[in-house]
This record gives structure tokens, sequence and C-alpha cells, in this order.
């Protein structure tokens, strides 16, 4: 909107049709410069830019009133339907579950409070276990990850072997039970004797992790670069951009941006995962629930690893699901 | 003296020929406009100037060396051609200015404070000095293919390579980047364009070329081509075009 039309909105509907165009083919001649007004026959100029004529104020009108008041009755009426019947949802899980014959038992086996508080202090030390190892490898997954995707897309021959192995890699890890790659690097590895290879467990359960989920993070990786559209390759190219320069640039800045959900939904994966590791031994926080459960007979611990799991994974999901819908709404965009 | 020179050029894509012999010189200075119907092969000539596509017989030479030869730099070639897409393609994720300077930085070692001083320079010619900062996203049509000009523009091509620039465009902002095109002529800038924009065309161009189904069918200066075409398929198209109303 030009300077021009301020005075005349101010004046407002209460101006005559009249007066109103005769400042039209002034601002008109303005923008283009070439035609001089007074030429002009005035119906074309009722029917000029759009949106920039005679400036109203917007008074909502009776009939948006009624329409706007019909959808906020909908609307109540849709949030009072959902209340009610979660609510009656709950009741019957609820009673389902209380009133099943086995109810006591398990009553007493898993929702133990006096348990519960005895196991917490052991299960959340071990829990802090789970959060370094899955710290640790979440970093370690996203290199190994980026480098088999990379190595993947190569195409140079000399580099054959490489991409080979890349490919192998993948179909390999990504076939075999992770918790069958934790006992292969967990007992495996450490009775090879070689140097250097570190004998903790908590460290193998973390390569065995990294193994394991960089296959799928490579995949992830892979599908973003390839969901670049080829278009903006032979841009990048046509500028002279090598291969190399090109990916750096512009493939794999727009494909990390695209797999970002994915990836936070396989981490989610992964930080339950961590859980995997007990069975080679270190103290995290199901192995201590385990210690619990046996010394007593009861499963409450376990619930308390459950819990502790599902505070740390639900944030996670809620954010892998604004992610997501932020970038559909991007691409609507 | 010949900047460009195109010799028996052939391209086939699953069984079927898209280019078929096509001979073509361009001058120093000069402007040849690529006219025919979809699928007659303009845009594949232009890619396989730009070796985006591998030619499957004959020789282009650019400035006397042949860049066909299977044996030559790619990135070397290309560094000294520009081309630009009806689809814009520029980088969705870098700011005009990035998107600029990206090739003199990363390609030719231009300094980022000179690149961006040259860039700044381009965008203001062109009435886009304001926009060095925005995202092409946030920029009209007709603004996306003026960066994507200038963007081409700022590694001092020896032949820009103009690719149905206004096909995607609103008529209002085509002429936006018609404007920057005669200005780059003007300059003196060598270039291969294909257009549907008949008028632009005949305006602006040296030489026109009529291209029917990959063969190169007539070619001449745009007052031939448009007021006595000789061939006979050449005079159907013009004709269609016309009836189309968009000459």
């Amino acid at each position: 909107m030009s300077e021009e039309d301020q005075p005349e909105r101010q004046a407002g509907p209460a101006r005559s049709e009249r007066q109103a165009e005769a400042t039209e083919p002034r601002r008109r001649a303005g923008l283009t410069g070439s035609e001089r007004p007074g030429e002009r026959p005035e119906s074309e100029w009722r029917d000029g830019p759009a949106g920039s004529e005679r400036p109203v104020e917007w008074v909502k009108s009776e009939r948006q009133a009624e329409r706007e008041r019909v959808r906020r009755s909908r609307a109540r009426r849709s949030a009072s339907i959902a209340t009610v019947s979660t609510i009656v949802f709950l009741v019957l899980i609820v009673w389902l579950v209380t009133n099943s014959p086995g109810w006591p038992r398990v009553r007493e086996t898993f929702f133990d409070g006096e348990q519960f508080a005895k196991a917490l202090p052991d299960v959340l030390s071990g829990f802090l276990l789970n959060v370094k190892s899955f710290l640790i490898a979440e970093v370690l997954i996203l290199v190994v990850g980026l480098l088999v995707a990379l190595a993947r897309g190569i195409k140079t021959p000399a580099f054959f072997p490489i991409r080979a192995l890349a490919t192998l890699y993948t179909d390999v890890f990504r076939g075999v039970p992770t918790i069958l790659v934790i006992y292969l690097i967990g007992f495996g590895l450490p009775a090879l004797r070689l140097q250097g290879i570190p004998g903790d467990l908590a460290t193998l359960g973390i390569i065995a992790l990294t193994l394991s989920y960089g296959a799928y993070v490579a995949e992830v990786f892979r599908s973003g670069i390839e969901s670049v559209h080829p278009s903006q390759v032979a841009a990048a190219r046509s500028l002279g951009l090598s291969h190399a320069k090109t990916m750096r640039f512009v493939v794999l800045p727009q494909a990390t941006r695209r797999v970002v959900p994915p990836l936070l939904n396989d981490f989610v994966s992964l930080q339950k995962d961590t859980a995997l590791v007990a069975t080679i031994g270190p103290l995290e926080a199901l192995r201590q629930a385990q210690i619990h459960a046996a010394s007593t007979f009861n499963y409450t611990p376990y619930l308390a690893a459950a819990l502790l799991f599902i505070l740390l994974t639900i944030p996670m999901a809620r954010l892998t699901d604004h992610l997501a819908a932020r970038t559909r709404r991007r691409r609507g965009a | 003296m010949t900047v460009l020179s195109i010799e028996g050029v052939w391209k086939n894509f699953h069984g079927h020929s898209v280019l078929r012999g096509i001979d073509l010189e361009v001058a120093s200075h000069e402007v040849v406009s690529l006219i025919g119907a979809s699928g007659s092969g303009k845009s594949t000539l232009l890619r396989c100037v730009n070796l985006l596509e591998t030619v499957d017989d004959g020789a282009i030479f650019l400035d006397g060396e042949e860049i066909t030869d299977a044996r030559v730099n790619v990135d070397q070639v290309r560094k000294r051609l520009g081309i630009v897409f009806q689809a814009f393609n520029l980088f969705p994720h870098m700011t005009v200015l990035d998107n600029i300077t990206l090739a003199p930085r990363q390609v030719h070692g231009v300094a980022r404070a000179e690149a961006e001083q040259q860039a700044q320079e381009l965008l203001a010619r062109f009435g886009l000095a304001q926009k060095a900062r925005a995202y092409p996203d946030q920029l009209s049509g007709g603004q996306q293919q003026r960066v994507a000009i200038i963007r081409a523009l700022a590694t001092r091509p020896r032949l820009m390579l103009l690719d149905e620039v206004t096909s995607a465009l609103d008529p209002q902002l085509v002429v936006e980047v018609l404007g920057i095109i005669r200005e780059l002529k003007e300059s003196g800038m060598t270039m291969i364009l294909t257009t549907h924009e008949m008028g632009f065309c005949r305006d602006i161009s040296d030489t026109v070329c009529f291209l029917d189904g990959g063969v190169l069918v007539e070619k001449g200066p745009p007052e031939q081509i448009f007021t006595e075409p000789e061939h006979p398929r050449t005079q159907e198209f013009l004709r269609s075009v016309l009836q189309s109303g968009r000459f």
C-alpha cells in the first residue's frame, strides 16, 4: 500500500465514488509512468490492480458472526464428546483390570509402593548409565550412519571396495537382531584378546548399539540424500562444483534437515534398546531392577525402570512429532 | 570469433533420438535463440553443451577446445559456462547472497568479502539489492529467476545458456526477467536461449534456429525466420504460435 492511499482510506466509505475514482488515475500513472491518465476511459480504472482500490474498513457482517457462533458451538460439542468418551474408556479399562480374578496378586507383585521406594535409587543410578550410553552412542551412530550413507553413494571406481563394504554392512546389521549383536560384541570381541579392545562391558554395549543402529541411520541418511531433487544437483554441478562440494554445500544440508524426524524416531527406539545391554552384565536400569526383583520375588522394580524409560522417551517422541509437523507445514507452504 | 561450435551432435534417450546431427556455430557477443515445439530437442541441446547430458555422437567445441572429449574435466568446462533453468533451481537452504557467492568462492577461489561485494553489485544492478539476505521462498518467481541469472553471471561465464527462463512465470513477471536478458545482450554477453516468447525472441536474437524432431530445420536472422520462413514446417510452427496468441 503506497503513502498516497492513506488519506483516501481515512476518508472511508463516506467519500463519494466519483472522488475516489478521481484519485485513481494519478496513482496508476505513478506506477507505470508511461500513460497520461486523462486519455483512459473511466470504466478501465474500475478494474485496476485488485486489492488496492477504495480501501474500506472491514466490519464483520451478521452472516459471518452467525457462522462463527455455529462453529464455536460445534467445537464445544466436539470437546465435550471427547472428554466424556475418554473418561468412559479409562473407567472401563480400570474396572476390567481391577476386577480380573488375578488382580490382587498382580497388585502385590507389580504395584508395591514399598518395593518401589526401595528399588528406585538403585534403578535410577543404573538409569544414568542408560542415559550415558544413549548419549555417546547417538553421536557415534550419527557419524557412522553418515559415513556409510556417503560411502554407498560414491561412484568412483577406485572406491568400489568401500561402497561394497558399506552395502554389506547395512545388509548384515539390519538383518541381525540387536540383542545378538550385543552378545557377539560383548562376549566375542574380548575373546579375541587383541590389544586395545576395551574390556568394559558398558563400552562394548555402546559399540554394539552403534553398529546395529548405524546401519539403520545410514539408510535414513541415504533416503534423505536421494530425496533431494536431481535438479539441485544439476544446478550445483552446472556452476562447476565437484561431486564432493555439491554433496557438502547443496545436498547434505537439505537432506539432513529432512531426515531429522525419522532420525529422532530411531533415537527414541535406541533409548529403550540401551536396556538390551543388560544381557551382557553392566549395571544399568534393567539389570538393577532384575537384581532387586530376584532377591524379593517382587516385580515392582521393573515398573520403576519402565517409568524412567517412559519419562525419557515421551518428550523425545513429542519433539519428533513436533518437528515432523513443522517439516510438513514448510513443505506445504 | 567463434565461441561455441556444435558439430553433428546426436543424443538418444531410450532408443529414441532426441537430437539428430545438430550443427551450430555461435560467435562472440552473438545471441542465438532455439525455437520449436516441446520435445524438439532445444533443452537437451543446452544440457549437452553444459555437459549435463553426454552426447551420443558428434562433438562440441568451446573456444576451439573439444569439451565432449571423454578425457576432459567437466568441472573445468562448466566453470566457463553459465546455465539458467526453467524452474530456477535456486538452493532453498541458502540466502540469495550465498546462492550467488557459492560458485565464485568454492570453484573460483574468490575470497568471501570480494565475492559478496561483487554479488551485491550485481544485485543492485538488477534491482534486488534489498533481497541479499532473503531466502528463495521469500521471493516472487520473477525475483527468483533474476537471482538465478545473477548466480550464473557471478562466475563471469564465457557463454550463457538460458533454458526457457520465463516459462514458469506469470505474464507480469516475465517482463522483469526479459529486461535482465536484454541488459545482458547490451553488455555483450554471448547467449544461447530457448524460448516460447516469440516477440522477445524476434527482438533480442541475432540468429534464430528452428528445431523440429531433433533436427535444426532452419536458421537465420529473426526478420527472415519470422517474416519469410522457407521451410514448410517452420511456417506451420509459426502459424500455430500465432493462433495460440503467444506472439
